[in-house]
């Protein structure tokens, strides 16, 4: 089976999408000639020409809200945020427009787009490079959250993405997309939305992760398997909707859970996920759900220790696993 | 380049004397028939008050004073073709392009088979899949983005059509609209950006919304037309509006039409204007009422007379108590259905569809 890195996933989906379907376009910034920043768009421009990837100006709010009339019009567009930490300019037009139109138009009208963002820490993209934004939007009913953490789901959600009728925030982690490789079949297969991924079976703790903490928690896992301690990892995958059954189903086994996100711990995704555990699996419960996530300050500082003072990592993950454990 | 507003105030001047209708290049039914939806929406409209102040409905917002300026401007779009991106006070421009009495009375009441919303949204936030006319929300200007999305659409897709939004000059200075603007402006989008300038944002003035005189003075910026238009005066909005259609139709590019109305009512049945506006000044907005000086105009002309007017009223009369009736009759929304139309494939509505609505 061919390997690819995260970012290569992406790229030939997009190929692949707007190939299949003709009324898929590709818009945002840079994402013509140059191919995106990251390149996630690269040679698409060559490929389909400037009618179907075009190069906005530099105006979030425009790139979403024409993209709701693109869609509300018969296309399906991709836009693409350079940066989730500057989605906020169009904050008013995915939540107040774009995941309000069926709703509010009682299902009259819709708007089917997949807008991407590269997200996360730990690039030295310091306070506004580096940010974990997802906790902003899973509160939406009518959005759609994404969060691939491999070639393969990247490739699969992305596909069920394009081709799902609402608006899906699919949420890129840029430290994978080329620390990452796997393989990728090259059959037309997706990944379902709102379905997570058992990523290792265990049976004491549960380690819920999406994301570059997938990835983490997986390094944790090995971990604390040195100490004795089995420690199942879900990835989430999809964030709304959830995929409360997994959870749910793994927690009851194990009795035990450890959240973790890269976003500070306040109101943050995961405190979801604990309130989810604490009302529908108390009585299965050995010991406090806990959270392992980023430190309360608003934004991961640059300089190398600043950053590793605020990244969530792998050995502050199995720390929390191993107390839990002996709990 | 963008005309100035005083080149397109002079291009755009009363309509002379004589034979009206072929001078601006309609026929006499057509202004008959513009004289009917600018006098039916007032009358929906009234309605609206009336229903409001015998506690029927709890909310109005519309456009009395706005009716002419709507109605002349949106003359031209293609029915079921174009589209149309209204606001709150579109009345005029929604029933010129397709919607029914019937359709605006059951937003009033919110009631299920309300096209514009199933009863979800506040009165004044229409739409109409059925006739291309999108979905409006409350937060200002956010529409623009919408029109331009629905052009590039258009453009790619290679249909002719043209898109005409609308906002308030308040909204104007909004990030959305000059965003807007400004990339209709780089890829020559069939969009007519239409900002009817009322001379108040609730009760802030224009003098204090924006640093030019004119709205239209903006369009410089994003190189297309910018025009004036007297808003009460019909056949001068018709004309500006017919010549934005066409450019945009012709593959021309965008135009920014700023029609300068006057606001009969309050803002909304939650505000009293007398607090910030004075007796005077109301006075003399009456002056700049369209339909009045529509009506004149046309008997003036000889195309309207006693007895077309007696119809007409009888006929509209006729139909908004019918659309009060009517509507007012049909079921409320039941709360087992409110978790609706969330995401594609929840469960459909089985009272969904307009019967009778048309
Ligand atoms: C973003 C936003 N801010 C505030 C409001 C509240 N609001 C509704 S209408 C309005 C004034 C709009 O004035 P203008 O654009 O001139 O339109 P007009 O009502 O005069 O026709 C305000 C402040 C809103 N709806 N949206
Ligand atoms: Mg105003």
């Amino acid at each position: 089976m061919p390997v690819r890195t995260y970012i290569e996933a992406i790229r030939e989906t997009l190929r692949e999408e707007m190939r299949r379907d003709a009324s898929v376009i590709v818009l945002g910034e840079d994402v013509g000639k140059k191919g995106g920043v990251f390149l996630a768009t690269d040679g698409l421009y060559d490929e389909f020409g400037e009618g179907r990837v075009i190069d906005t100006p530099l105006t979030e709010s425009l790139i979403i809200g024409a993209s709701i009339g693109v869609s509300v019009n018969g296309l399906r567009p991709v836009p693409e945020i350079q940066f989730a930490d500057f989605i906020f300019p169009a904050f008013n037009q995915i939540v107040s427009e774009a995941a309000r139109m069926r709703y509010r138009s009682n299902g009259t009208f819709s708007c089917p787009m997949t807008i991407r963002a590269p997200f996360g820490g730990g690039v030295h993209g310091a306070l506004y490079h580096s940010q974990s934004v997802e906790a902003f939007f899973t509160h939406v009913p009518g959005l759609k959250v994404v969060v691939p953490s491999t070639p393969y789901d990247a490739r699969g959600l992305l596909r069920s993405s394009i081709r799902d009728d609402d608006p899906v925030l699919f949420f890129e982690h840029k430290k994978l997309y080329r620390s990452v490789r796997g393989e990728v079949p090259d059959s037309d297969y997706s990944v379902p939305l709102g379905r997570a991924n058992i990523t290792r079976p265990g049976t004491q703790v549960t380690i819920v992760a999406y994301g570059l903490m997938a990835h983490y928690a997986l390094e944790a896992a090995e971990l604390v398997e040195a100490d004795g301690i089995s420690a199942e990892v879900i990835d989430v995958r999809t964030l709304r909707p959830l995929d409360t059954e997994t959870l749910l189903d793994s927690v009851k086994k194990t009795g035990k859970a450890v959240i973790v996100y890269e976003d500070n711990r306040f109101g943050g995704y995961g405190a979801e996920i604990a309130a989810l555990l604490a009302e529908e699996a108390f009585d299965y419960l050995d010991g406090p759900v806990t959270r392992v996530a980023g430190p309360e300050v608003p934004g991961v500082p640059y300089s190398h220790g600043l950053e590793d003072w605020f990244m969530v990592d792998p050995d502050r993950i199995a720390e929390a696993v191993r107390r839990l454990a002996a709990y | 380049m963008a005309t100035t507003a005083a080149d397109a105030r002079a291009a755009v001047g009363d309509a002379p004397a004589g034979d009206l209708a072929a001078k601006v290049g309609l026929t006499d039914q057509q202004l008959l028939d513009m004289y009917a939806l600018i006098a039916l929406t007032r009358a929906v409209d009234e309605r609206m008050w009336i229903l409001n102040r015998a506690g029927k409905v709890p909310f109005v917002i519309s456009g009395q004073g706005h009716e002419g300026a709507q109605v002349g401007l949106a003359f031209e779009l293609r029915k079921g073709h174009d589209w149309m991106v209204p606001f709150y006070r579109s009345v005029a421009s929604v029933l010129t392009f397709g919607m029914t009495a019937r359709e605006i009375m059951l937003a009033q009441f919110a009631r299920s088979i309300d096209p514009s919303s199933g009863g979800r949204q506040m009165p004044g936030h229409y739409g109409a899949a059925r006739h291309n006319i999108l979905s409006t929300s409350s937060p200002v200007a956010t529409q623009v983005l919408h029109a331009v999305g629905i052009a590039l659409a258009a453009k790619i897709r290679g249909i002719d059509q043209v898109v005409m939004t609308s906002l308030g000059e308040g909204a104007s200075n909004q990030g959305d609209f000059h965003e807007g603007l400004n990339f209709a402006g780089i890829h020559r989008l069939p969009v007519v950006t239409v900002v009817e300038n009322n001379g108040y944002a609730i009760s802030v003035p224009a003098r204090l919304q924006t640093a030019v005189e004119d709205v239209a003075d903006r369009a410089g910026g994003y190189a297309m037309p910018g025009v004036v238009v007297d808003g009460a005066d019909v056949l001068a909005c018709y004309r500006a509006g017919r010549e934005a259609i066409r450019r945009a139709r012709a593959g021309e590019g965008p135009t920014l039409i700023e029609a300068k109305v006057t606001r009969l009512t309050g803002h909304s049945s939650d505000d009293q204007q007398t607090k910030y506006r004075s007796a005077e000044e109301l006075a003399s907005g009456k002056d700049r009422d369209p339909l009045p000086r529509f009506r004149s105009q046309l008997r003036d002309a000889g195309v309207l007379d006693d007895e077309h007017e007696s119809t007409i009223a009888a006929e509209i009369k006729a139909a908004v108590d019918d659309a009060t009736d009517w509507a007012e009759a049909q079921p409320e929304p039941d709360p087992a259905t409110a978790e609706r139309h969330v995401y594609a494939g929840d469960p459909p509505d089985p009272s969904a569809g307009q019967p009778g609505a048309g």
